[in-house]
Formats: C-alpha cells, structure tokens, sequence
C-alpha cells in the first residue's frame, strides 16, 4: 500500500505567516519551514490528506488538493 | 448540501489578504472554520449578514464576502437585532471578542439572549482587548496579568456557557481553536437552530495574552487547549473537574423565538384595526 495519498500543497508564500501551526500538529511530519520560515511541504508522499493543516492554519494560506477532486466536480 | 470541494477563495474578499491579525492569532482559524460551515450548510452568500463591533476578532465582517456591518464596540448585538426585524429571512451571525461581548456589551448580550432572537453568535474569547494592547477583559481570571494588571488581576471570570444558559440563550456551545472541525459543526448547528446561538470559541492571542502569562507561543496556547479541555461528561473529570468542558449545553426548541413572536403582535394588531 502506498504511503500516502497524490496531494498538492498549495501554500500561498505572501499569506503565510510562518507561525509553525501546520508544521507542529502535522501528524506526519510532511511540512517544515523553507529558507524564509515559509511552511513547505518537503515529504509530500507521506502525506494523508486529514487537512489538519488546513483546517488550523489561521492565515488560510494552505489548501489540500487530493488528485481527483477535480474530476469528481465535472461529474 | 453542496457536493463541491470547499474553497475558502469563494467566500472571502481576497483583496484584504493577507489579513491583519498577528502570526499565530486564533482569530483566523475561527474565520476558517466558519467558513466551512456556511460551505456545508450549502447557505447563499446573499443569505448571510454578519455584524460585528470593533476589536480584532471583528475584523471578521471585512473578510468575509456576504452582507457585512462593521458596527461600534459592544453594539454588534443591537445592529444584528435591527437587521433580523426588518429582514427575518437573513441569517444573522455576529463574530465578537470577549470584551465586546462581555464588559462593554455584556447588557447586549444577556438581552439578546432573553429575547432568543434568531442571531448566532461566535464569542471569540482569547481572555484579553487584544486589539487595544492587552487590557484584562471579563474573561482574564483571578491571577492573570494583562498591561492594565501588572500584578495580575484580582476579578473574577464569567463563565460565557453559565451566563448565557442563565440569560435564556436557547442554544449554548464550546470548543477552541485546535479543535477547528469541532468548531466547524458548532458553527453549522448554531445557525442552523432557530433562536439566539452561542457558540464560545477559545483562541489564542499570542502576542499579548500568551506573552503577559508566559503561556509560550500560539503552538503551546494551542497544545493546551488540547490538555486543558475534554467533552461534556468526559470521565477524566472526576480526577480533574477543572478541565474545561467542550460541546453543546442547551439545545432548546421550546421557547419562542423574537421576530416569529412580534410577527404574531403585527398580525394581531392588524386584525385589531380593521
Ligand atoms: C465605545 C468604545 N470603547 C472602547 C473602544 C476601544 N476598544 C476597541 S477594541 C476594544 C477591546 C477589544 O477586545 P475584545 O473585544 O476582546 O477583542 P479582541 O481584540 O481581543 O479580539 C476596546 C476597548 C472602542 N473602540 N469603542
Ligand atoms: S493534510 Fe494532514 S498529513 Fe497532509 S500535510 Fe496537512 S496535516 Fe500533514
Ligand atoms: S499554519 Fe499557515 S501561516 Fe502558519 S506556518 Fe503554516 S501555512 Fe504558514
Ligand atoms: S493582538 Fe492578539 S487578538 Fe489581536 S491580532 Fe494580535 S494575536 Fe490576534
Ligand atoms: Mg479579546
């Protein structure tokens, strides 16, 4: 079984404040801080989609697209 | 229902953004979470009025892309009231800080809930005036410091679920910010019931109450709301009875609601002249 799901990380880097909130409670550790202590998903593969990150980040500045989403829409 | 992948770019005016609030602030996760409650409750924009007063947690009704007043300190309340008479079919939902739903708009408050006016309310407690520099509010607790409380303040909290239960409100409900889902399906239910909501949301202002009482950044303020909370009834109570309660409080169908119960005095009064 893979890992994790096909997710993008979509994080806006004008928005995010670097707060650290999506990094700590990420059960599975898949973001960290980039060189401008940005939130970055640098293990995307072990990601599992809860969007625990998205749900908490308090500057919307990060949105889960699991693969597929799009195509259920134009069902 | 909506079936549609929630997007928060189609319920906010990106032109604000990135927001005001400090890095960390709870604030903007109680937008995210109400949010995705207008989302699942599939709710028209055009249906929706939020009200607010002035504080940084009211700085919600900017943000938001429905019907929007940005009223006066502890008055939101008094504005939403006016909006709901004349136009009963909106859903009225009134984002507040403690301060201005408890110290300054504390007599708003308990009338509104006497009254179980259709307005939902999200009481957005951080325990301080955060957007004035970090006065104690209502809500601080005995032995807080706050800049107005440099040795820590000697006055007694409210406890938002008691006094809103005790003023009439018909539908009464806590969470905090690192439960945001929960918040989210507080939120739903709230401006689902008929009738004036609360809902008490515990978020974190790390810039002025997390640094006076040393509660570490808004990771840790977080990390504590998980500690410190449990749900209704939960067992770990008997070994601590401190811990704050988490859930719905009252749920009550039974009392009139305002604009119905005045409708019924135009009709009678009509009837009346004829
Ligand atoms: C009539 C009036 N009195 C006082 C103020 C100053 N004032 C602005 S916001 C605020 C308190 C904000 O605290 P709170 O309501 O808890 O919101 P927060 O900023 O913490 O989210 C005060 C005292 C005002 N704007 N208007
Ligand atoms: S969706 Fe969950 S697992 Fe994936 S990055 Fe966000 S918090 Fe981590
Ligand atoms: S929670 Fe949001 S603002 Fe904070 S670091 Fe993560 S993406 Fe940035
Ligand atoms: S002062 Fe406090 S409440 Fe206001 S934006 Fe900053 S952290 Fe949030
Ligand atoms: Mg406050």
């Amino acid at each position: 079984m893979a890992k994790g799901k096909t997710v993008q990380h979509l994080i806006d880097k004008e928005w995010c404040k670097g707060c650290g909130i999506c990094i700590h409670f990420c059960p599975k550790n898949v973001l960290e801080f980039d060189k401008n202590d940005k939130a970055e998903a640098i293990r995307p593969e072990d990601c599992i989609a809860c969007k625990l990150c998205e749900l908490r980040c308090p500057d919307l500045a990060i949105q889960i697209i699991e693969d597929g989403e799009g195509e259920n829409e134009k069902q | 229902m909506t079936e549609k992948p929630f997007n928060f770019k189609n319920y906010i005016r990106p032109r604000f953004f990135p927001h005001i609030w400090c890095p960390g602030c709870g604030h903007g996760i109680v937008l995210g979470s109400l949010l995705r409650a207008v989302h699942e409750l599939g709710l028209n924009k055009n249906e929706i009025v939020i009200t607010s007063g002035i504080g940084c947690s009211s700085r919600i009704s900017g943000y938001v892309d429905f019907h929007s007043l940005h009223t006066i300190h502890g008055r939101a309340l008094s504005f939403a009231t006016g909006v709901k008479l004349s136009k009963p079919g909106l859903k009225a939902i009134v984002p507040m800080g403690d301060g201005d739903a408890l110290a300054i708009g504390g007599n708003h408050f308990i009338h509104a809930a006497r009254r179980n006016i259709d307005i939902t309310a999200i009481v957005m407690n951080n325990r301080i005036y955060g957007m004035t520099g970090g006065q104690f509010s209502p809500l601080s607790g005995t032995g807080k410091k706050a800049t107005t409380a440099p040795y820590s303040t000697i006055d007694r909290p409210f406890d938002v679920v008691e006094l809103a239960r005790s003023a009439g409100a018909t539908f009464v409900a806590r969470s905090t910010v690192f439960h945001a889902n929960e918040c989210k399906d507080l939120i739903k239910k709230g401006i689902s019931h008929k009738g004036f909501s609360v809902i008490e949301i515990l978020t974190q202002c790390p810039t002025y109450y997390g640094r006076k009482n040393k509660e570490g950044d808004a990771i840790q303020m977080m990390e504590s709301y998980k500690t410190d909370t449990v749900k209704i009834g939960s067992k770990k109570l008997e070994k601590n009875p401190d811990l704050i309660q988490r859930g719905i409080f009252v749920e009550n169908t039974d009392v009139p609601e305002y604009c119905e119960a005045y409708d019924e005095i135009i009709q009678a009064a009509m009837k009346g002249k004829a």
